[in-house]
């Protein structure tokens, strides 16, 4: 045994099934929203891993799920990489949300190239949050992405189409969006316990 | 005052060889006319093999049947000595151009490099990284600073009394005398420089002139030293040429490493940042190819300007072998480094936030990266920009706001949409010819997207998409 693990942060780092719930700690990556925060294991975000969030159509909320998260980091003074978005941000709606507009970077790149600069972004441990659009990612890319966000402990959101949700994810956090009967959560995965049955209500600024 | 001397002694070989990747192989510099030409300079191979400075051409290739022979020229050791200048400059306000020798002031230096040692030290390390030969010494004067380090390498003198019996030792043909005093004085018996200075100096007066009395004088600091101060340029040109042809990109990292790093050094000196330069690739029969390499800011780590050079180099195509690399970099504006905070809790081994933005740009291309502000502007398509320039506006209300903004309109089509807020008119834009009058409502269509669009004033129906709440 040269490499001792102590017991308890192997527990609590939640790379441990344990079958019972157990008492949920407080997050390092809040939400923003309490409902989400209580459903999920780790409080939050998974810290230093990737995020996958599986959308039925653009624009359904899938930022007002990211943007509080964004905002803290922002307001801190860490940088937020944007690779290649389907659309170009808003800087009104976002400012309103509380995020930062001078520390977030939009990198635009062809699909081949965005993959390259996620990884690129979140390897460099200079970013705090990498948000991107892989369409035609398969398992390897994806995984590629998981580990460099542990390389450089970033947090890793990208979004992709809800047809996405059958094929396995090395993704340590995967959500569903959902528009019917209202905007609500699903989540299909998360690392370190069993995903909530019923699916998180989300909702969004009065309408 | 302190001097410090860096005898350069193959200061036109070690051009040269720092070109070229390390090797064995014998090389030699000629000179002289082409019915003449004599060794210039020889490297450790051929002095091994028995060819030496001074040897007629014929001789040596009678000795030694393969060697490499490369021109010497005067123009590129010379810019050699000006760029080791700039590098000293970083050490010292004061450095002085001498033949095959830089001398550079340090007793001020010395409180920020260290104690001389260390400092010594240093000034070697940074020599041996620039692959230059040297031999250093230190001396209250900056000749005799000069004439100790031909002689014995890694002398520091510091007070008068020890300059003296230092100076006492050196051989007269050591000294550097000018004129043909030390035949002169050699034939009379004088062998070292103690005699010398025992002379009377009106007898050395008469026979030699003042010229020597004054030279002797600079030696021992009894008179002023009257130097022309070396300054830097405000542009950097460098050029590296080879006598083979390099096709490909990837052989053209090793002199672009190079000419990068002696930017770096000469950025150090003066302590100034570059922004952009240019690397031109020599063709034997075509325009030069010119990459430009523009950063964000500006920058001096030798490891990033590569980076960043690279990058854009090997997107490059050769349209011919290339010959020769030159270096122009004729912006250099002051250097800020970043700050750092003290408690930083990124992790330890995170590569900047400049050096990725860099990289980045460097394969994707120079508008790869944006950030958005807002304009006073309030018509969407005008109302944030990527401009550096733009003066953000603070406490403007507006109507709540998509998140995302399609680059332009497009028709939103299927079923009709409900209707969650609305309207808000928009109508300006005279001033500039792009008038615009809508009607803007915020709608949720069937599949539960929530969507900002428009129509015109009065209808509704015909639907613009211009924006997701996402």
């Amino acid at each position: 045994m040269g490499n001792v693990l102590a017991l308890a942060a192997l527990l609590e780092g939640r790379r441990v099934w344990r079958g019972h719930a157990a008492p949920v700690p407080a997050g390092e990556q809040p939400t923003g929203w309490p409902a989400l925060d209580a459903a999920l294991p780790g409080g939050g975000w998974p810290t230093a891993a990737l995020t996958e969030i599986l959308l039925p159509a653009d624009g359904v909320g899938e930022l007002q799920l990211v943007l509080p998260t964004l905002a803290r980091h922002t307001q801190a003074g860490r940088a937020v990489m944007v690779i290649a978005p389907p659309y170009v941000p808003c800087v009104p709606g976002w400012e309103a949300r509380g995020v930062v507009m001078s520390r977030v970077d939009v990198v635009s790149a062809e699909p081949r190239d965005a993959l390259w600069a996620a990884e690129q972004c979140l390897r460099s441990g200079s970013c705090a949050a990498v948000l991107a659009w892989p369409e035609h990612a398969d398992d390897r890319a994806l995984r590629r992405l998981q580990v460099a966000a542990d390389t450089g402990k970033a947090l890793a959101l990208v979004f992709r189409d809800r047809r996405h949700a059958a094929q396995a994810s090395p993704a340590a956090l995967r959500l569903e969006l959902e528009t019917q009967p209202a905007l609500q959560v699903r989540v299909r995965k998360c690392r370190g316990g069993n995903a909530p049955a019923q699916p998180v209500p989300l909702n969004p600024d009065g309408w | 005052m302190l001097w410090a001397c860096l005898l350069l002694p193959h200061l036109a070989l070690d051009g040269v060889l720092r070109r070229r990747p390390a090797s064995d192989t014998p090389l030699v510099l000629v000179s002289g006319s082409a019915q003449a030409r004599t060794l210039f300079a020889v490297n450790a191979a051929a002095r091994a093999a028995g060819l030496y400075r001074g040897q007629r051409l014929t001789a040596a290739q009678a000795l030694l049947g393969q060697f490499d022979v490369v021109a010497y020229d005067a123009e590129a050791s010379a810019r050699w000595h000006r760029l080791l200048a700039a590098w000293a400059y970083r050490y010292s306000a004061n450095v002085v151009l001498l033949p095959h020798a830089i001398v550079l002031e340090v007793s001020k230096s010395l409180g920020l490099f260290g104690p001389w040692p260390r400092f010594e030290a240093r000034l070697r390390e940074d020599l041996a990284a620039l692959g230059f030969r040297h031999r250093i010494a230190m001396a209250p004067t900056a000749q005799a600073a000069y004439v100790l380090a031909g002689v014995h390498d890694g002398l520091a003198v510091s007070t008068d009394d020890t300059l003296q019996q230092a100076l006492a030792a050196v051989a007269l043909r050591h000294a550097r005398l000018p004129g043909d005093a030390a035949s002169a004085l050699a034939a009379m018996g004088i062998r070292t420089l103690g005699q010398l200075l025992r002379l009377p100096r009106n007898g050395l007066q008469r026979r030699f002139g003042v010229g020597l009395l004054e030279y002797l004088d600079r030696l021992t600091g009894a008179g002023p030293e009257l130097m022309k101060e070396y300054r830097p340029p405000d542009t950097l040109d460098l050029r590296m040429e080879w006598t083979h042809e390099i096709e490909h990109v990837e052989p053209l990292m090793f002199p672009l490493r190079r000419l990068v790093g002696d930017l770096a050094a000469y950025l150090a000196g003066r302590d100034g940042g570059v922004q952009r330069f240019v690397i031109e690739l020599e063709h034997r029969d075509a325009p030069p190819t010119r990459v430009v390499v523009g950063l964000l800011g500006a920058e001096r780590e030798a490891a990033l300007l590569f980076d960043c050079a690279r990058g854009r180099l090997e997107r490059q195509q050769l349209p011919q072998p290339v010959v020769a690399m030159r270096l122009l970099a004729r912006e250099l504006p002051p250097f800020v480094p970043a700050g750092r905070d003290l408690f930083d809790t990124a992790p330890a081994h995170a590569m900047p936030l400049e050096q990725l933005r860099e990289r980045l740009r460097a394969r994707l291309g120079e508008r790869a990266i944006a950030q958005w502000r807002r304009t006073i502007d309030p018509r969407p398509e005008h109302a944030q920009t990527t401009a550096v320039q733009a003066s953000a506006p603070t406490g403007i209300d507006t109507l709540p706001r998509p998140t995302w903004l399609l680059d332009r309109p497009t028709p939103l089509r299927g079923p009709a949409p409900t209707i969650l807020a609305g309207p808000e008119r928009l109508e300006t834009g005279w001033w500039d010819g792009g008038d615009l009058r809508r009607d803007y409502y915020v709608v949720r269509t069937r599949a539960g997207q929530r969507a900002w669009v428009y129509c015109a004033p009065g209808e509704s129906g015909h639907w613009m998409l211009h924006g997701w709440f996402a």
